[in-house]
């Protein structure tokens, strides 16, 4: 192994900024997606039926179509349909990381909407009534019964989710977002030292993985526990 | 060998079992003779099911030793697969396969453990199951089966393994109280041909009725080892009073 | 629209076939299908050792598990495309080296689905197995297995279509699947991508939500069968 390339200034710089990027997409995909997924969770349950049926084909296209493919659509289809002065306003500024945002986070809070509305489910009935009858009001018994059930019911497969959208950031570099995926091809085109540049960035990814999955982990087990 | 350990079909010596740092058996001893029919009984969590759980080695034990028919259970260099398939084991929630017909559930350890021929295998079954009164059910799936069908399925398939020793854990308690009688019916019938068993059950009548010796099992320990009409009409042990007068209120 | 699907949707299902190797969406359905396929049975192998207590099995299993979910695709894919002719001294097809790098990378899945297939099984089948003499692994090929496949099939259907979905990134190295074909309809056409890219999504969207579709009802069916089995006395028909 030969990682003397890193000593060039401009490499270790790239790697870092790839990685901080990789991290803003995520995050920033991450809030935007849990937002839009309350949002979602709650209007599935609607009694219009149109809304239902739209906010239905929301979650269908978005689990059922790859997630590249739902950023190359907002890449090369998605400004030529903006009106002319939207359309220059977006090209000034940062176009290949904004339309990455908006994809994952949309793509992300489909599969969120989901995970909270059956945790909700999941508790039974006899739940809230025993709330209401030991006198809490509706939103008490919400706040107090219903949602630190669903709070534990859901986290795993939130987390489990999160993981899933941490590593699709890499994806971004498909419409040419410079983060760290992006970076190491970079790299590894100028100075061939392509099993240094992998190994750097697997470790990166690893980490932080591993970071989510072991959170998923303890909160199952303070789950379990805290329902026995 | 003497004639003691030749007619000796379970002996517990000195028996521990420990849950972290909970003692749930503590220092039991007892012998079981062939053909004897013990039945455990005491207040719950007193180890009972535990302790049955221990001699087919469902449960590892933490000390003393256990022999079955003259040979230590819990010796590592025994093949527990042979040891186990020469005790029965009933458990309180019948633990039927539910992908099995009731046929397949009771041939399944003749086939695969005793290496019976296929079609012996299938006679055996029919011949039990006839014997627990289900020779109507040999091809049901246990989902379409009562409780008290499932528990004499599972009875057919403890059988089957022709063992000397069968072992009940609370047979009856996962039943609805109508379909006890067939299930206690049919372990007093073993009872009668001489098979030696040990069961723990609350049902006290039955008690009364099949065992030789009932053991009173309290925190863990064996308090009392008596025959049935001592253990009811006069029982010595302040304990056992309570539990009899809880019992019976 | 129509003109266009008439133009390209041969193009789009089965890629330059018979002129180049199949590609399209024949050719992703080919790398979804056999990735699933092959990385099955090392699923069995590793999600059995994610359950037993041996730490010799235990270790190696978990670490395998938790590498490669931990990494994207993308990286896997690099890997793939770097270390196979330098250990092999040969070098491989986009096509191949695509393949090997989704049965790598799905074999850590699918034994997740296994490990829980059969820790989802309540443990009195285990223990009655044992308890009429079955050893382990007889134990576990005529009681264990056998239940534990059929409450998998529905985490299956799913893996399939996560698969499906995840092989769209491959056309980066060149795999000549439906993505990299759709690209491809986008360069000869250059005017309105929005067309190109959404037939795109539907020729994926179909397949996926049909499927997603199927795997909700099987596992509702295996519910319903589940809880006629836990109430005893229920004639049920399977």
């Amino acid at each position: 192994m030969d990682f003397s390339f890193l000593a060039q200034e401009e490499f270790l710089l790239a790697l870092v900024d790839g990685l901080l990027i990789t991290c803003k997409l995520f995050l920033a995909s991450w809030i935007c997606g849990f937002a839009i997924a309350l949002v979602m969770a709650n209007l599935r349950d609607v009694r219009f039926a149109v809304v239902r049926f739209v906010v239905s084909a929301y979650l269908e296209y978005h689990r059922n179509v790859p997630t590249v493919v739902q950023m190359l659509v907002w890449y090369f289809a998605m400004p030529e349909l903006l009106p002319d002065s939207i359309r220059l306003w977006v090209n000034r500024g940062n176009t290949e990381f904004l339309f990455a945002w908006v994809a994952l986070s949309l793509n992300v809070s489909a599969y969120f909407a989901e995970d909270i509305r059956s945790g909700v489910r999941a508790i039974p009935a006899t739940q809230f009534e025993a709330a209401r009858a030991i006198g809490l009001s509706a939103l008490g018994g919400i706040i107090y019964v219903i949602l630190p059930q669903a709070v534990r019911l859901t986290i795993p497969t939130l987390l489990n989710r999160t993981l899933i959208l941490f590593k699709d950031t890499s994806l971004a570099m498909a419409i040419g977002v410079a983060e760290l995926t992006y970076q190491v091809r970079n790299i590894e085109n100028i100075t061939f030292r392509a099993f240094e540049a992998y190994f750097i960035a697997t470790v990166a990814y690893l980490t932080i993985s591993l970071l989510i999955m072991f959170a998923g982990a303890w909160f199952s087990r303070r789950f379990t526990v805290a329902y026995r | 060998m003497t004639d003691t350990a030749r007619n000796t079909m379970v002996e517990i010596r000195d028996l521990e079992k420990y849950y972290s740092s909970f003692k749930v058996l503590d220092g039991i001893s007892g012998s079981v003779k062939k053909g004897e029919v013990i039945v455990i009984c005491g207040p719950s969590g007193s180890g009972k099911s535990t302790m049955i759980r221990t001699i087919n080695r469902l449960e590892e034990i933490d000390g003393g030793q256990i022999v079955v028919d003259g040979r230590d259970i819990h010796d590592r260099n025994y093949d527990i697969n042979q040891l186990r398939s020469k005790i029965g084991f009933v458990f309180q929630q019948f633990n039927l396969f539910p992908h099995l017909s009731a046929r397949d559930n009771v041939t399944l350890s003749p086939l695969k453990v005793a290496g019976m021929p296929a079609r012996e295998a299938s006679e055996l079954a029919e011949h039990l199951l006839q014997k627990v009164g289900l020779s109507d059910k040999l091809d049901a799936m246990p989902a379409s089966l009562s409780g008290g069908q499932q528990q004499r399925v599972a009875i057919a398939r403890a059988l089957a393994q022709n063992a000397p020793l069968m072992l009940f854990d609370e047979p009856t308690s996962a039943l609805d109280p109508e379909m006890v009688g067939e299930v206690l019916t049919v372990i007093q019938q073993l009872a009668e041909e001489g098979q030696t068993m040990m069961i723990v059950t609350h049902e006290m009548g039955f008690a009364g009725k099949v065992a030789d010796r009932i053991w009173f099992m309290d925190r863990g320990r064996i308090l009392t080892q008596s025959p049935p009409g001592e253990f009811f009409n006069n029982p010595e042990h302040p304990r056992v009073q309570k539990f009899l007068s809880d019992m019976l209120r | 629209m129509f003109e266009f699907i008439q133009k390209y949707g041969l193009f789009y299902l089965l890629g330059g076939w018979p002129e180049t190797e199949l590609g399209g969406f024949a050719g992703t359905l080919v790398l979804a299908g056999v990735g699933v396929g092959v990385s099955f049975p090392l699923a069995i192998v590793i999600g059995f050792a994610r359950t037993s207590k041996n730490p010799a099995f235990f270790i190696p299993a978990s670490v395998w598990v938790y590498m490669l979910r931990g990494i994207p695709l993308l990286m896997i894919l690099f890997w793939a495309y770097f270390l196979i002719p330098e250990l092999t001294g040969r070098a491989m097809t986009p096509f191949a080296t695509a393949m090997a790098a989704i049965i790598i990378y799905e074999s850590a899945f699918m034994a997740e689905i296994v490990r829980a297939g059969i820790l989802g099984l309540p443990k009195g089948q285990t223990e009655a197995a044992r308890s009429i003499g079955l050893g382990y692994w007889q134990a576990m090929r005529y009681v264990v297995l056998p239940q534990a496949l059929v409450n998998m099939i529905p985490s299956f259907v799913n893996q399939f279509v996560s698969t499906v979905k995840a092989t769209s990134i491959v056309y980066i190295i060149g795999v000549s699947e439906l993505t990299f074909v759709a690209q491809q309809v986008n360069a000869i056409e250059v005017t309105n991508p929005v067309r190109t890219f959404i037939v795109l999504a539907f020729f994926y969207f179909i397949p996926c939500w049909g499927l997603s579709v199927l795997s909700r009802k099987i596992e509702r069916d295996i519910g319903a069968r589940r809880k006629a089995a836990n109430a005893p006395g229920k004639e049920i028909r399977i």
